[in-house]
């Protein structure tokens, strides 16, 4: 937009919020201290001693303590359940992606009788929560397919239950791709399928990372499923987290400093993807 | 999200497919000709079309695979469950009908914990939307520090449902809980039992702290929305000598609308699955006070083996669900389905006049 029309309204709209702005950054303040106040309380919670937290339980860490940490840095289990929770998080990861991207790619560049019955199914698909299956994926996952406690058991319905919404956010994402690149390549005598590998993968990297991002944040935070299938050494942290908290309860500087521990790798991988994510539920809203 | 099948395709479909059906097989010659013309082109064209159709199959097979073994099937083991009396080994005999749904629908923990689910739904609408609106309003402005801000407010919602939890449990702790601590300093003494522990104040104990979690995710989603609106309406307005307070209900919250119904859609489908908070929380306690439909499925099923009500709440949970989507899509999200064009029109004529 032309700077000339602008600025006389943003000049005045400036003159009349300096007074407003101070509201606004205090309100934001506020905000953010409801916000963050209950991580950081964690955090530093994970500093202190029990006597501390129990003298004062608003205070601050002093003297700071770092054996809380140290204690879980070292706990063998910490660290399985961690492994565990990466192996899951990236085999569900994988499947969504691949199959999701596959599936997205006909439903979006062919045309055929049925197609949209087909995407249907997809939306569909959406309406099924996770939650409805859960006691008979427990059953049918450690009777029938003799996957309890295993991680592909909890890796595959996690994906199943992930790809209507992949489906969903990739399939437009693909149809933007401009047709000329499908022709060009056509000429060059590529089958669909050629152009499937050679161009349409390496442009969709975007938009498999929203998908794969969200199936990988989806699948750390998981529950449910695990607590249901998941015993002794195969648990992830989540289930840990909770292990932890119930059996060490007195020790509430200790599961502060579990539990801090336990949220680093998602907050990690939230700040270098935020972007991802944020696109990512958009597209999910915008379809 | 469900509305998108029809709006999206039209446009780009058309084209593609259409050239390569055609084109593949005798790449270059074929694209000057229409399909039937080329002599022998009949044949030519069916081998293509049963080629077409295989690559469509190698394509959506193995995403329809894992979706049956681990979506349709449960459910539909579900719906098999609910008539039989199970305790989950051995051939399902003991068929009772309808009588799992029966004493599902007469069991008051069960109603309890529908209703239950049906008030964080509204509640936690009620709650996000003004104040997730609130504050994106606010946000959405040039100001410092804006982008480290909309940060801090996404991150309750990437913390594991559980990891929030186990943090909350701590605060609300009675008496030694910080919570009951900042009361105490300020002269108000916090229930005996604690927040959680108190049947009447456990359930909205719940609902505040799912709230911590979720504004996050309602406020980044209109943020987003608030970007879509065109520089142009403002400037309009502020030209008119519109107010700020005007400019928003006129102009802004009215072209959020259909960002604001999606989100409540989303968050309505989350209300009724609730588990992972409730579960750390109270464990559906005190005195049953704050079950869900998922936290009683799962005890009737995981712990006390009774997997013919656990089928058959869980076929009643999966239809509440359907219905209330259904009619969300029905009473809700029908408006955005309507084309586009005449409505920001007439918006904008609106916010200008304003």
């Amino acid at each position: 937009m032309s700077t000339a029309t602008a600025s006389p309204a943003r000049r005045r709209s400036a003159g009349k919020v300096t007074g407003s702005k101070i509201v606004v950054y205090a309100i934001s303040l506020v905000v953010v201290a409801l916000t963050m106040g209950p991580v950081l309380y964690g955090v530093l919670g994970g500093f202190r001693t029990n006597a501390q937290i129990a003298a004062d339980p608003a205070g601050l860490p002093g003297p700071w303590v770092f054996s809380n940490y140290a204690n879980v840095l070292q706990n063998p289990s910490f660290w399985q359940y961690f492994l565990n929770s990466t192996i899951i998080a990236v085999l569900t990861t994988a499947v969504v992606v691949v199959f999701g991207i596959m599936a997205a790619y006909p439903l979006a560049r062919y045309q055929f009788k049925g197609r949209e019955a087909l995407f249907l199914v997809f939306v569909i698909g959406l309406l099924f929560p996770a939650t409805v299956a859960i006691v008979p994926l427990f059953i049918l996952i450690t009777q029938n397919f003799g996957m309890g406690n295993t991680w592909w058991g909890v890796a595959l319905p996690q994906a199943a239950f992930a790809l209507p919404m992949t489906v969903v956010i990739l399939r437009p994402f693909l149809m933007a791709l401009p047709k000329e690149l499908e022709e060009a390549s056509m000429l060059d005598g590529t089958s669909r399928i050629g152009f499937f590998w050679r161009i349409l993968l390496p442009l969709s990297g975007p938009g498999m990372v929203t998908v794969g991002v969200l199936a990988f944040v989806g699948s750390w935070n998981a529950y449910l499923l695990p607590l249901l299938l998941l015993r002794g050494d195969m648990k992830t942290l989540p289930l840990g987290v909770a292990d932890f908290s119930s059996e060490h309860s007195a020790d509430t500087a200790g599961v502060f400093a579990f539990t801090t521990l336990a949220m680093i790798p998602a907050l990690v991988f939230f700040l270098a993807m935020q972007k991802r994510i944020v696109n990512g539920l958009q597209g999910a809203v915008k379809g | 999200m469900i509305d998108v099948a029809d709006d999206v395709t039209a446009p780009a479909a058309a084209s593609p497919a259409t050239s390569t059906a055609v084109a593949e097989p005798v790449a270059r010659a074929s694209q000057a000709r229409p399909a039937g013309s080329a002599p022998g082109g009949r044949r030519k064209t069916g081998a293509a079309a049963w080629r077409k159709r295989a690559e469509i199959a190698f394509f959506v097979a193995p995403a329809l695979v894992l979706m049956f073994l681990f979506v349709i099937l449960p459910i539909l083991t579900a719906v098999q469950m609910s008539v039989y009396r199970w305790k989950g080994f051995g051939p399902m005999v003991d068929f009772v009908g309808l009588r799992n749904y029966v004493s599902v629908l007469n069991n008051n923990v069960f109603t309890d914990a529908l209703t239950h689910n049906l008030i964080i739904v509204v509640g936690s609408i009620l709650l996000q939307l003004p104040l997730g609106l609130a504050i994106a309003l606010l946000l959405n402005r040039k100001m410092w520090g804006q982008g480290l801000l909309r940060t801090i407010i996404f991150v309750p919602y990437v913390l594991a449902e559980v990891i929030a939890g186990v943090v909350w449990f701590q605060l609300l702790q009675p008496q030694y809980g910080v919570i009951d601590t900042i009361l105490a300093s300020l002269g108000i003494q916090g229930p005996p039992q604690g927040f959680l522990g108190t049947p009447d104040l456990a359930l909205w104990t719940v609902l505040v702290v799912l709230t911590w979690k979720y504004l996050g995710l309602a406020v980044i989603l209109f943020l987003a929305g608030l970007q879509g609106v065109s520089e142009d309406l403002y400037e309009a307005a502020a030209l008119d000598g519109a107010s700020w307070w005007q400019v928003q209900r006129k102009i802004t919250i009215p072209l959020l609308g259909p960002t604001m119904r999606t989100w409540g859609f989303l968050s309505m489908i989350g209300s009724l699955q609730l588990f992972d908070m409730v579960w750390i929380l109270t464990g559906g306690g005190p005195a049953n006070a704050t079950t869900t439909m998922a936290t009683f499925l799962v005890n009737e099923g995981t712990r006390r083996q009774n997997f013919g009500i656990a089928g058959a709440a869980s076929v009643i949970l999966f239809v509440v669900a359907l219905v209330l989507a259904l009619a969300y899509q029905y009473f809700i999200l029908r408006r955005d389905t309507q084309p586009d064009d005449g409505r920001g029109a007439r918006k904008k004529r609106k916010g200008a006049d304003a």
